[in-house]
């Protein structure tokens, strides 16, 4: 451009243009020489000629339509291709990923699988089941959110109703540094309080108390939210009405947001539920069934699926009972979200979005 | 530079409902028309169809020609983006990118198309931010922050930005409802001066601003809640406000409803 | 409201309250029942600070303990033998294997999710892009035991054919080249911790483009900007801050990523030139592979490790959240 005033233009709001189905016959086109090369090369993985189809799509795209179309449209063209590319590039992984545990899960689940323990069933030999982990799981997480949920509501209705000053600043502060723990960290942190220096052994209450730790920022944190979408206004009135502080957090700010507290405590419980590090160290495992969470080692789901896929080194019934625990636990966790999705969509304050 | 705009059997829908129904009129080359109306008859959609920014909300969909001199803006293989180019917009809350300083904000729609030499960008900036009336205020702190500026400079500077790359025509919808009446005055005589250069369509709450700046206006009017918006006349500003041939008109103006 | 987006969307904070108020909550205050409800809640905000006092003592208490018996450099030896006598072990090796392995799963996340959240919002067809948006919040749920699972016994077959390829191509390099093991490298970890915090990543990214003001979009269409330059004009610059913010939260959860890394690498405690051939290893997982067989010695010298993890979890944590925070300073600036 030479001139300082304008810029030259077509006079003609019409440029040349691709056709709408350019992209998909560029894409069916990648995809094909990809195959062909991987093909004739003796490429083995899909990966292989997945990466050589996306980098064709992308390069040709751009090639073909800065000829056609100009620069500017071919750089919009190939902004919008690598998006593509990135999205499917991360939906093949992740798909898989579900793809692969139902399907290989779904091998050995059944009623006798959920209902048997381990305890007479060598880690070569087939049968067996998850019930000695799935009652271990369920009492570690359920005493880890009977400790963390109060606590944690406790503490959100502190720093939102009363919270001023050196000490909520400080609790705040601390539940942003609780909240990056590396689960294996408060797993070491309840070894050495509680097994190394008190000398206590293994159970699962130990489990439930690393897993509380990981608990409690995140219930802490999801009910601060929900109690600062309650109105004042709604305070205000019943404060007005003479209504002691207490009994109005009680009977008006807990129930108008109590929808959204249980979103975040069942997200939260989610979340603990898939832990394995620290049940590995604190729990360890059992194959019979331990009722008593506090006394001696107990079986647990993902500690259960760990073991199993150790001891089967990728073949065998252990490798089966693996998956099949790993589809039990998504499924458990995938249940939970969605429920709590579910409150979240029903009883969402209409402060909200 | 300027063009005509040739308005005929335009519709725009929302999803399925019709927001504006069968509008014909045609827009003169270096003038003012002011688009007046009481809220929701379709007025700002029907400015928006004008450089297609209607279809960018979601759902948004336009049947119908507007002709730009002897183009249609919908017809086949037509780029919505370079319609963009030849009819430039200006929105009802002062938008400068707020990352961006003054001088970035000018020149960011030039930036978009091919390269230019420093000095040549140095010149079309301050002519532009002449032409917004700006540049005085702003010539010293061309690297700071658009979002800096006042309320009524932000929105002086989105002209400048707008004007920067000489569209043909200029939309402003409602320029001045967000701004206090000193920086409205100001903008107003900026469009006395612009209509020299740019047709310039200008949507407007407010009908003694139709009044001062536009040379014809179209007054728009809905049936009722939920039915499409029409356009009722479109005359000589002079015409409208003293003896429309509408009734409705007539009683839009003299404050009897809207 | 959606939980798990709460890093981004920023609630209205609750209105201070009126003097009035104050003297009324402060009389209301020595109502029995006010009392006890504030001491619960008080106390329980003091728990929580007990319990991080806590596990800073302990675990600084325990890694004194080791530290003080080891022989070797804790920063530079490249040995791990804490119940030998005298007691070796450094965390080079450990520190080497975290960044590496960080450094290349944020490399293929960051690019790849942030791709994945503007096809969300704004490449997807409507219809589309909120269900995949749903499914991609529901995969952040998936415990890192499964992608281990999926990781050791899909993905890492999978991958010999591509370790062969770089090992053709790029192999020269050095860093890149192959032996030919089983490909259960630093490299590998990387690709599976990307696939690990996609989701997270893609979630807050999202967001945080979802939160660009119609009216920027709007202006750099105007001017007749394609929809890529819309988003390197007004999205991009909007959201940098926020996608800095999401990686980091990111990368936090890649430094203390435990079961998928031990189900996947192949551990050596040395420093492997090539990312290609196995060995090596990260904190968390030297931490979970080697705790049963440690003595009490051997627990204290993996605390003193964890210690280090934490701190530098801490430190990234931090950061993120800082910028978050100096966002929201920014962001009320121009509506």
């Amino acid at each position: 451009m030479s001139h300082a005033t304008l810029p030259d233009r077509r006079s003609s709001l019409r440029g040349a243009s691709l056709p709408k189905w350019f992209p998909w016959a560029a894409a069916a086109g990648s995809i094909a020489l990809g195959l062909g090369i991987s093909a004739a090369a003796g490429l083995q993985s899909d990966i292989q000629w997945g990466l050589i189809a996306a980098v064709l799509f992308v390069i040709g795209t751009y090639a073909v339509a800065s000829k056609v179309e100009g620069r500017r449209q071919a750089k919009d063209r190939v902004a919008t291709s690598l998006v593509w590319v990135a999205f499917i590039l991360a939906v093949v992984p992740l798909a898989s990923l579900v793809y692969e545990t139902v399907k290989r899960g779904v091998k050995v689940l059944d009623g006798y699988f959920l209902s048997h323990s381990m305890g007479v069933v060598g880690d070569a030999e087939p049968g067996g089941g998850i019930y000695h982990a799935l009652l271990g799981t369920l009492q570690q997480v359920g005493i880890a959110t009977a400790i963390a949920v109060p606590v944690g509501v406790l503490t959100a209705i502190y720093l939102v109703e009363y919270g001023r000053g050196k000490l909520a600043r400080a609790v705040t502060f601390f539940v942003d540094v609780m909240t990056g723990i590396p689960s294996i960290v408060a797993g070491l942190f309840i070894l050495s309080i509680w097994i190394v220096t008190f000398g206590m052994g293994q159970s699962g209450f130990a489990g439930a108390m690393a897993l509380t730790i990981l608990m409690l920022p995140t219930v802490v944190r999801s009910t601060e939210e929900m109690l600062k979408l309650v109105p004042n206004e709604l305070r205000e009135a019943s404060l007005a009405l003479g209504v002691p502080k207490w009994r109005t957090i009680l009977k008006v700010v807990l129930p108008t947001s109590i929808g959204g507290i249980a979103t975040g405590v069942m997200l939260s419980i989610a979340r603990i539920t898939g832990e394995t590090a620290p049940l590995l160290m604190l729990v360890w495992t059992t194959p019979w069934i331990n009722a008593n969470p506090f006394d001696g080692p107990q079986g647990s789901l993902p500690v259960y699926i760990y073991l199993q896929y150790q001891s089967s080194a990728g073949v065998g019934p252990g490798y089966d009972r693996a998956w099949a625990g790993a589809l039990t636990l998504i499924a458990f966790i995938m249940i939970l979200n969605l429920a709590a999705r579910g409150i979240a969509r029903w009883k969402a304050p209409k402060t909200g979005r | 530079m300027a063009k005509r705009i040739d308005v005929s059997g335009l519709n725009a829908y929302y999803g399925s409902f019709l927001a504006i129904e069968d509008i014909s009129m045609t827009i003169e080359p270096r003038s003012v028309t002011a688009f007046i109306g009481p809220s929701g008859c379709g007025k700002s959609t029907f400015l928006r169809t004008l450089n297609r920014m209607h279809e960018v909300t979601p759902g948004g969909r336009v049947e119908g020609k507007v002709m730009l001199d002897d183009e249609n803006l919908y017809g086949a293989g037509v780029d919505p983006v370079s319609v963009r180019r030849e009819v430039g917009m200006v929105f009802q809350r002062p938008n400068p990118f707020p990352t961006m300083s003054v001088y970035d904000n000018v020149a960011a729609g030039l930036k978009l198309n091919g390269s230019y030499k420093k000095s040549e960008l140095d010149d079309i900036v301050e002519r532009s931010l002449k032409g917004a009336n700006l540049w005085n205020e702003v010539k010293d702190r061309l690297n700071k922050p658009g979002s800096g500026l006042s309320g009524g400079q932000q929105q002086r500077l989105c002209i400048a930005r707008a004007i920067a790359v000489e569209p043909n025509v200029l939309l402003m919808d409602e320029p001045c409802s967000a701004l206090d009446p000193i920086s409205t005055l100001a903008i107003e005589d900026l469009i006395g001066e612009l209509k020299e250069r740019f047709t310039i369509v200008i949507v407007t709450h407010n009908m003694q601003q139709a009044a001062r700046v536009s040379d014809r206006t179209a007054f728009f009017n809905l049936a009722a809640v939920g039915q499409p918006g029409k356009l009722i006349e479109i005359d000589e500003t002079e015409r409208i406000f003293s003896n429309p041939s509408v009734q409705a008109t007539e009683d839009y103006i003299s404050g009897r409803f809207g | 409201m959606d939980i798990t987006t709460q890093t981004s969307a920023s609630p209205p904070p609750p209105a201070p309250l009126s003097p009035a108020e104050q003297k009324r909550a402060a009389r209301a205050a020595t109502r029995p029942g006010d009392r006890i409800f504030l001491g619960l809640s008080r106390g329980s905000g003091i728990f929580l600070l007990v319990i991080m006092a806590a596990i800073a003592v302990f675990l600084t208490w325990r890694a004194v303990l080791a530290l003080s018996e080891n022989e070797g450099n804790f920063f530079t030896t490249f040995e791990w033998n804490p119940t030998g006598n005298p007691p070796v072990f450094g965390i080079a090796v450990l520190a080497f294997g975290t960044i590496v392995s960080s450094i290349i799963a944020m490399a293929i996340a960051v690019p790849v999710a942030v791709g994945i959240a503007l096809f969300l919002t704004h490449y997807a067809p409507r219809r589309l892009s909120g269900p995949i948006a749903y499914v991609i919040d529901l995969l952040a749920a998936v415990p890192s035991i499964v992608y281990g699972l999926w990781g050791a016994l899909f993905l890492v077959p999978k991958l010999e054919g591509l370790y062969g390829w770089l090992d053709d191509y790029l192999g020269w390099t050095g860093i890149l080249a192959w032996q030919g093991g089983a490909p259960r490298s630093l490299f590998t970890v990387g690709i599976l911790l990307a696939i690990m915090i996609l989701p997270i990543i893609t979630n807050v990214s999202r967001e945080v483009f979802r939160q660009v003001p119609q009216s920027h979009q709007e202006a750099a269409l105007a001017l007749g900007a394609t929809r890529w330059e819309v988003i390197r004009m007004a999205v991009l610059p909007f959201g940098r801050s926020g996608i800095i913010s999401a990686s980091m939260l990111g990368l936090g959860r890649a430094l203390g990523e435990t079961m998928a890394v031990a189900m996947v690498l192949s551990p050596l405690f040395d420093i492997q030139v090539s990312l290609l051939d196995f060995g090596g290893g990260t904190f968390a997982q030297n931490i979970a592979s080697k705790f049963g067989e440690a003595s009490v010695m051997g627990q204290d010298a993996l605390i003193a490790s964890g210690l280090v993890l934490f701190v530098i979890t801490l430190l990234v944590n931090g950061a993120a959240r800082m910028i978050i925070a100096r966002r929201k300073e920014f962001s009320g600036a121009n509506a």
